[in-house]
């Protein structure tokens, strides 16, 4: 099974007394606000889930692994996410902590 | 930016008050977690998504004393950043 913005928002509406599209609107907000950190450069740190961090890659010699051609690859911004060790512990042993 | 951060920003840009804020983040959070600890894949269009992968357990050795250790079996949730988030982050300076 999938988890998507829209069994978020559903989830958001039922349990926190919303309209569907209210809660739709405010999980699109949520995830803008953790965008645009990101893209400025900044990281996003969830206690308890996880961490968004923006690392910046030099450029360097790389390969073509089909043609075996070299080429470039520019210097570039990524982001990276790391569980925090509560989530690795409750995917381990399939019990979630609640109420934080 | 941490979660306080987060909510506190959320109550701003949805005009809602930080009580109300902070259950919707908490409740975003303890879903998506929940969702892993299932197993199940979240998808999330234009900002990436997370999966679960699973190690399987294999027989290790110390290598200074060369003693015998079982590593057991484990599950490491992973996110993969979706197309649009990863273009804006490379894009700008």
């Amino acid at each position: 099974m999938t988890l998507t913005k829209a069994d978020i928002a559903k989830k958001i509406a039922d349990d926190c007394g919303f309209m569907k599209g209210e809660a739709t609107e405010i999980v699109e907000k949520l995830l803008d606000i953790i965008k645009a950190r990101l893209i400025a450069g900044e990281d996003v740190m969830i206690s308890g889930f996880g961490k968004w961090t923006v690392k910046a890659k030099h450029s360097r010699r790389g390969r073509n692994p089909q043609t075996g051609e070299e080429l470039i690859l520019d210097a570039r911004r990524v982001v990276t996410w790391k569980y925090s060790p509560v989530l690795k512990k409750s995917v381990n042993t399939g019990s979630s902590e609640s109420g934080q | 930016m941490n979660k306080s951060d987060l909510i506190e920003a959320l109550a701003k840009q949805a005009d809602l008050p930080i009580r109300k804020s902070e259950e919707i983040v908490n409740l975003v959070f303890d879903t998506m977690s929940k969702a892993l600890i299932a197993g199940d894949r979240i998808e999330i269009r234009g900002f990436g998504s997370f999966m679960v992968k699973t190690y399987q357990g294999y027989v290790g050795r110390n290598p200074k004393t060369g003693e015998k250790i079982e590593v057991t079996e484990k599950r490491l949730p992973f996110f993969k950043t979706g197309k649009e988030l990863k273009e804006k982050v490379d894009g700008e300076e």
